[in-house]
């Protein structure tokens, strides 16, 4: 160590961000999770891989563990037994503000104790950087283009209704421009073509070299939109693959106790899955 | 193209809410700077606005020129201490109000209705009670900021629960503590010899009577260390509005900012308390009209809340002291009278945007 890194380090008020993470680049990982919640074990041992480039889906039925995983990765929760690595260093060796430049999280429900405008609230996603304004302009706009909140910029987001929410929530998340992001159920509030476009929009980010991993209830997002996909059960590891391979009638069908059927799509091939209903 | 049209819709609101910011905070400096004055001639023994400026000119080596001994000496001896002691207090009051609510997520937060006004009293009283003064004249502030910052803490670990306050859970607490600080207060009124009896009273009124430049001086570094502190957590407070891990999630240290602003908040409503007792509601209404008018952005609100609160207390202490002549209104009893319909009104509207209390 030294002296002088120190010394820089003290002037200066906040740290930089991390250099563009090259494809492929392990971004987070969990090795032999064990996290309690109070006495009750919620997961048990579990592992798991991200990499720079690709969407990783966590699905699996309530109580699976799915949110304390990404609460895991996103240095919420601490672990009990095992590790969790964010750009290979242990997450407790990380600063706040550190964590903030190499991760963004969206929560499960977006709040906000006093009524901020759309706008104030995508601009706080600015709030680890110490950039240019005109950068933080551009970040905040781009951001709220992509999500279809630019129209209702100046209104207070208490105003807002569930959908605009979490649209708006998203777009703070985006505006933070961090390598790594976090998302448990950004679909949940959604209707069908915001759903779409936001799985969309976590590929564009993956091919842009970022990490993406996302909490779906929907198993037939995940099949589209996954590169790969972990099932969570029970807070173990199912299977962790791709969802053609992941996705077989069997194993779905046993981790969510109800018969589910995976075929082709018969006219596009694509991967179709959904619970098997009686006519 | 079509960024740079989103970019401008985007910056227009926020560019309104900050110039009204601006114009807010040149409206409340000229009011205080004409206020002062008016308030400094004003009372038992008036003295011309005039007068009051040619005195100031001339101890500040100005110009102007002094008064007979009489005015003068009512002008420094009594009338200045006791301005600057409300414009100090107001601040304090204000600043806290906006901090409380900023650090409890909840925008009916103030040090007068959770309770720690009243705690902060009884360190202040049970110094007085028990005739302590191993501190000199500062055994009265220390006493209030030990007491105060005690409850501030006592409250936020009762009224929160995952990282949330529900407001029922606020206002049960503080109706606890204020009813144990009420009874402690009493307990020493008890046991406190008659002298003492009646400079206590005055706590529980609250008022600034007896205002000299020496209890000035008593909490000036209190007010003025806490004052200039609050500014600096302004960004990260608007970050908390988000969620106490939301705010974790982009970079705030939330758990030093929480103690840090946890001491602030002390500092301040002990600065206000030792030296005017309990005046609830400035810190609950001041923000709350600043939010109102310019957003809930803390960079203007926390020090724009310090300055309306100087000038409201300011009026209030004029209106105490002229109204009912030669009488004089107790100064914390006024704010409540004012203050506690706007609080009504406050609690109903949060319940119906909530639906209940539930």
């Amino acid at each position: 160590m030294s002296v002088v890194p120190n010394v820089r380090g003290l002037l200066r008020s906040r740290p930089l961000p991390p250099a563009r993470p090259a494809p492929g680049e392990l971004l987070a990982e969990a090795e032999d999770l064990h996290v309690r919640l109070g006495a009750e074990p919620v997961l048990g041992g579990v592992g798991v891989r991200v990499r720079a480039g690709e969407v990783l889906a966590l699905v699996g039925p309530n109580g699976a563990g799915k949110s304390t995983l990404l609460g895991a990765l996103a240095a919420d929760v601490p672990a009990a037994e095992g590790v969790v690595r964010l750009h290979g260093r242990p997450v407790s060796g990380w600063t706040p503000a550190e964590l903030a430049l190499r991760r963004a999280v969206l929560p499960q429900s977006a709040e906000l104790a006093f009524p901020f405008t759309v706008e104030e609230v995508v601009r706080m996603g600015r709030a680890p950087h110490a950039a240019p304004p005109a950068k933080d302009d551009l970040a905040v706009a781009e951001a709220m283009a992509a999500t279809e909140v630019t129209g209702f910029a100046g209104r207070p987001f208490s105003a807002l209704s569930g959908g605009e929410r979490a649209r708006v929530a998203l777009a703070r998340v985006l505006a933070q421009r961090a390598p790594l992001l976090l998302l448990d159920e950004p679909t949940a509030a959604l209707d069908l073509r915001h759903q779409e476009a936001v799985l969309r929009l976590c590929r564009e980010r993956a091919r842009a070299g970022d990490a993406v991993v996302v909490v779906l209830h929907d198993l037939a997002l995940a099949a589209a939109y996954a590169h790969r996909v972990t099932v969570l059960h029970a807070g173990r590891v199912a299977a962790d693959g791709p969802p053609a391979e992941v996705f077989t009638e069997t194993l779905l069908s046993r981790v969510y106790e109800h018969p589910v059927e995976v075929y082709d799509h018969p006219r596009t091939g694509a991967l179709v899955v959904g619970p098997r209903r009686l006519p | 193209m079509l960024d740079k049209a989103a970019e401008r819709t985007a910056a227009a609101p926020l560019r309104a809410r900050r110039s009204t910011g601006w114009l807010l905070t040149v409206g409340l400096v000229a009011a205080l700077l004409v206020l002062v004055p008016v308030a400094a001639g004003l009372g038992a023994y008036p003295i011309p606005v005039a007068d009051v400026v040619g005195s100031v000119l001339h101890r500040a080596h100005l110009g102007g020129s002094a008064l007979d001994r009489v005015p003068e000496s009512v002008l420094w001896n009594v009338r200045f201490p006791r301005i600057v002691l409300a414009l100090l207090v107001g601040a304090s009051l204000g600043c806290a109000g906006a901090l409380m609510q900023g650090v409890f997520g909840n925008p009916l937060a103030e040090p007068g209705v959770i309770g720690v006004s009243s705690g902060a009293a009884v360190g202040a009283v049970a110094a007085i009670a028990f005739g302590l003064d191993f501190l000199g004249m500062w055994t009265v502030p220390v006493l209030a900021f030990l007491a105060g910052l005690g409850t501030v803490l006592l409250v936020y670990a009762m009224s929160r629960s995952g990282g949330r306050t529900e407001v029922v859970t606020l206002i049960l607490t503080g109706i606890a503590v204020n009813a144990f600080g009420g009874a402690l207060i009493g307990l020493f009124l008890f046991f406190a010899d008659t002298a003492a009896v009646s400079q206590i009273t005055f706590w529980q009124l609250g008022s600034l009577s007896q205002a000299t430049w020496s209890k000035v001086l008593a909490v000036l570094p209190w007010a003025v260390g806490g004052l200039a502190l609050a500014p600096l957590y302004s960004r990260r407070l608007d970050l908390l509005a988000l969620g106490e891990r939301p705010a974790r999630h982009l970079g705030v240290d939330v758990e030093r900012l929480r103690l840090t602003l946890v001491l602030v908040i002390a500092l301040l409503t002990a600065a206000a308390v030792s030296v005017a007792g309990i005046i609830g509601f400035v810190g609950l209404v001041v923000p709350h009209l600043l939010r109102m008018a310019a957003g809930p952005g803390h960079r203007f609100l926390v020090p724009g809340s310090a300055l309306l609160g100087a000038l409201v207390l300011l009026g209030a202490d004029l209106a105490a002291r002229t109204a009912a002549a030669p009488a004089e209104l107790p100064l914390g009893v006024l704010t409540s009278l004012l203050g506690s319909p706007f609080f009504f009104l406050l609690l109903r509207r949060t319940r119906r945007r909530q639906g209940g209390w539930a």
